[in-house]
């Protein structure tokens, strides 16, 4: 894809958050999935001359960090965390059933391209172990059932709601888009915290 | 009498919490302008004599490190936030900053005003969007009611999935906007840190712990904890137990205690191994739930506080299968520079792989414990340390497990059993 003078305009004012512009070069390959949907060719380009880099500085950055993703992934990226407390605790289950559910294997994507599936690295909710993420967003305490009622409610168009995020879950564009660092306005939805970031504080006002 | 002492979390109950105006109902930026009024120099005595030590696993005493900046130098000076939380067990500063953004902003401006800085950076992983739009939206909220953009400016960084950017000088790699790996030391950041320029490079935790500081007194931080650990901490609990959850609490305080709070762990089964301070620190057993936590008692007994992330595994779990997993990790997120951790983490794999599956012999177990030899001590940062960690600590305390799936010919334990649905048809 093109990237128009509105785009690039994004990119300098991205640029611009930085004492020094080479700085920008994380959120600019965010934001270049956040159009095309992974890094592109056409968007190594982009963020090489807005930054007066060649090419090759930016493919380094680029391939060395697993969320920038070199061919496209659905339009919900599904992780499931295989790390080991979730691994033990159900998340080795979860993923094998996905596979099997969906038909696909890692970092793959079932042919409506609505959903891809990758395991992942803890991702900081051990408290609510099996943890799946979706574009990023929180799906905390997963079973088997839920994690595919989960997929299931993707490919149907209707994806279930994050447990520890906004209302509606947003699409991996939408999300990327987030993670440049742009704002979508839903940072006050959803809950300031679950059940177990409580625990201590609930137990603490019983005097426990 | 309670254990527990709500600080950081004293307000997270409350559905505005994350707001300004939530911050703001429970004295929120009154700290940072009385900090403000003071003297720099003064800032950072106070936070010395609080005792404040490093949240993020190291314990560095944190009012020391920001002693360190060189003043009077006509250089600029940069904070840098490390919210880049990804210590497999580690999931204290990802709730803290979704449910109160607010109180680390508010500990940049103070931060920043002790080392005469004028830009703070939150270095935040990529993996919570919806954390990101939190602290995002607070930024913006400081900066419409002036509380940011005069004097201090702090700029949201977002990382994009790599474990080894926690480390503080991959970190200043990646934020400079290069491939994430670290550097060698000395020059320590203190004197040439992001852009080569004098920088101080903080945990979540530690800098959300000041305003409350500012606002209460050295004096009263200094009244919990322990003789060298003081003041309170999230202690994150996970894993097999009933309620798993953050409570926040003194240091010193001791796994049997937390257990006793959190139900302990689940029923019909009991503690086999945990970790003290995530992955990377040597597994304990049952024979250390009244060991102090705090960064001398867990020391003292052989292992580490790290990020006080207390990840329970009952009788069920494969010692063998959990450490494989975390090997596994560590190959996975090893940034390739030095050879003793690019070479060493792959090897490892490659022979707990066979330990797993009982095609090993009792030799393997020596040639483990010698490569991780090789790589303690020996590897550019503590990435390759920390790998060595549980493989070591299980050997030494689970030898028999080990040789168990030799002899059997495989791993003897159900995987089913260890799940949190065992039983419910999963």
């Amino acid at each position: 894809m093109a990237y128009t003078d509105e785009d690039i305009q994004v990119m300098e004012s991205i640029i611009k958050r930085y004492p020094r512009p080479r700085s920008a070069i994380m959120p600019l390959l965010h934001y270049v999935q956040s159009k095309a949907g992974y890094v592109t060719n056409e968007g190594i380009e982009a963020i090489a001359k807005v930054l007066q880099l060649e090419a090759a500085e930016v493919t380094a950055v680029s391939t060395f960090y697993t969320q920038y993703k070199p061919t496209p992934v659905g339009e919900y990226h599904v992780g499931v965390c295989t790390n080991t407390l979730c691994a033990v605790m159900g998340g080795d289950a979860i993923f094998a059933s996905l596979k099997d559910h969906l038909g696909i294997g890692n970092d793959e994507v079932t042919a409506d391209g609505k959903v891809s599936l990758e395991h992942i690295e803890c991702n900081a909710a051990c408290d609510y172990a099996p943890v799946v993420m979706a574009n990023w967003e929180f799906y905390d305490n997963q079973t088997v059932e839920s994690a595919k009622d989960l997929v299931d409610s993707m490919r149907a168009g209707n994806p279930k709601p994050p447990t520890r995020g906004p209302n509606k879950l947003v699409t991996w564009k939408e999300a990327s888009a987030v993670l440049a660092g742009l704002s979508d306005g839903l940072a006050h939805e959803g809950v300031q915290a679950g059940e177990p970031t409580l625990l201590g504080l609930k137990l603490s006002k019983e005097g426990k | 009498m309670t254990k527990l002492a709500p600080v950081l979390s004293a307000h997270w109950d409350e559905k505005d919490s994350f707001t300004l105006e939530g911050y703001k109902r429970h004295g929120g930026y009154t700290a940072s302008a009385k900090a403000l009024a003071m003297d720099p120099d003064a800032v950072i005595q106070l936070v010395k004599d609080s005792g404040l030590r490093g949240r993020g696993g190291a314990g560095f005493p944190t009012g020391m490190k920001w002693g360190f900046i060189p003043q009077g130098d006509n250089k600029d000076h940069y904070l840098v936030v490390n919210a880049d939380e990804s210590e497999p067990g580690t999931c204290k500063d990802t709730p803290l900053l979704m449910a109160n953004p607010h109180v680390l902003i508010e500990g940049c401006i103070i931060a920043c005003h002790a080392i005469r800085a004028k830009h703070a950076f939150i270095y935040i992983r990529g993996e919570v969007t919806h954390v990101v739009r939190r602290v995002n939206q607070a930024i913006a909220d400081a900066y419409a009611a002036g509380i940011l953009g005069n004097g201090v400016d702090v700029v949201l960084h977002i990382g994009a999935g790599a474990y080894i950017c926690g480390e503080e000088t991959a970190l200043l790699d990646s934020l400079e906007g290069f491939r994430g790996q670290p550097r060698l030391r000395p020059p320590f950041p203190a004197i040439a840190g992001l852009y080569a320029r004098p920088t101080v490079v903080n945990n979540v935790e530690s800098i959300a712990s000041v305003p409350a500081i500012v606002n209460n007194g050295a004096e009263w931080y200094q009244s919990m904890g322990t003789e060298k650990s003081k003041g309170t901490t999230l202690y994150s609990l996970s894993g097999h137990v009933v309620n798993p959850g953050q409570f926040e609490a003194p240091l010193g305080i001791t796994l049997r205690e937390i257990l006793d709070l959190a139900g302990g762990v689940r029923p019909g089964h009991k503690l086999k191994f945990w970790t003290p301070g995530g992955s990377s620190t040597p597994l304990f057993t049952d024979a250390h739930l009244d060991t102090p936590l705090d960064y001398e008692g867990v020391a003292a007994a052989g292992s580490m506080l790290g990020t006080k992330a207390l990840q329970i595994f009952d009788e069920t779990t494969c010692v063998v299968r959990a450490v494989l997993r975390w090997t596994e990790f560590y190959k996975h997120e090893s940034c390739g520079k030095c050879t003793p951790c690019r070479e060493g983490t792959w090897w490892l794999v490659q022979i707990l792989r066979d330990l797993e599956a009982g095609k090993g012999t009792e030799a393997d177990l020596a040639k483990l414990l010698d490569l991780c030899d090789n790589i303690m001590g020996r590897s550019f940062c503590a990435l390759g340390d920390g790998a060595t960690s549980p493989i070591t600590s299980s050997i030494k305390y689970f030898r028999d497990e080990y040789i168990a799936h030799l002899t059997q010919g495989g791993c003897p334990f159900d995987p089913v059993a260890s799940t949190l649905f065992a039983g419910a048809g999963a």
